[in-house]
């Protein structure tokens, strides 16, 4: 099995906020918690594109490296966790995170920040699997009942793709070739592809 | 019967101790080392049982990773409308 990842069809994505709450619902997140929401882009002009965004479940995650009391583990299927009993609120990993993953509960006299709660890809977390600890402090723990990401599985259209890297990858492929556009937006080709302009070779010598 | 210069000896004795035990420090933290996760040990979704929870929909067997991932794999194909319409 490759990685647990997430991949989110912009060509499909309607913004019916579906996934957002499925998450809410299935994990019972706090009020002012977002674990997963929809960005749209040119939002109101025709043409506006909507993906879902939450916890990428990085290979190399940043949140993992600026952690200062090393909260954070990856597991075997590649979904990264953080213990909430270790983590101090500091509030780096919002910082470090591209996506905007780590959400802090804002509960509390003069906004004092909790603990860390971000997706944790339905795998719940280190406590006994399904124990009433584990949902209370991570939500359900899908992945130990046999299930994928809420998210995923109650997307309407189809867009929210979650699971097994390799299926899912598998998955948007065939659907961008029958479909025959939509390719383009995720793949190797648009993350390391050839610039259209080869970029001009800074001069020997110089400092780089 | 005790003497009152007793009582107060004795309760003179307990509060010194009380406060000698409160200036006392304890570790507050586990022995922390750089870049090592050192939190709870959290188990593997294989290692349950698959009737163990009460919504559990996929067959797998207890301790054998490869069942489970083939379960998912096979959930998975949920998603892809291709494979349950064509």
């Amino acid at each position: 099995m490759a990685r647990m990842k997430f991949i989110c069809d912009a060509e499909r994505c309607i913004e019916c906020n579906g996934c957002v709450t499925a998450c809410k619902q299935e994990n019972e997140v706090p009020w002012g918690v977002n674990r997963r929401r929809v960005v749209t882009i040119n939002d109101g002009v025709p043409g506006e594109k909507s993906i879902s965004v939450a916890c990428m479940h990085c290979s190399d995650a940043p949140c993992m490296a600026v952690c200062p009391v090393d909260c954070f583990y990856k597991t075997e299927e590649g979904v990264v966790l953080h213990d909430k009993d270790m983590c101090i609120g500091c509030g780096y990993c919002f910082y470090a995170c591209p996506f905007g993953a780590p959400q802090f509960p804002q509960a509390g006299a003069f906004g004092m920040r909790g603990k860390m709660d971000k997706c944790t890809f339905c795998a719940g977390g280190p406590e006994q699997d399904n124990s009433k600890e584990e949902f209370a402090k991570y939500g359900s723990n899908r992945l130990a009942q046999g299930k994928l990401p809420a998210c995923a599985e109650m997307c309407s259209t189809k867009a929210l793709l979650g699971g097994d890297g390799d299926v899912i990858a598998d998955i948007f492929r065939n659907r961008a070739l029958k479909r025959g556009k939509g390719a383009e937006v995720w793949g190797w080709g648009t993350a390391y592809g050839k610039p259209d302009k080869p970029q001009q070779q800074p001069p020997k010598g110089a400092k780089s | 019967m005790i003497s009152a210069a007793k009582l107060v000896f004795a309760g003179a004795a307990l509060i010194a101790v009380a406060a000698l035990f409160g200036c006392g420090e304890t570790d507050q933290v586990i022995v922390y080392e750089q870049g090592k996760y050192q939190g709870k040990h959290d188990t593997r979704p294989w290692e349950n049982d698959a009737g163990a929870s009460l919504y559990t929909t996929s067959k797998w067997t207890k301790g054998d990773k490869s069942s489970w991932e083939a379960a998912l794999r096979s959930r998975n194909q949920s998603q892809n409308e291709y494979a349950r319409v064509e």
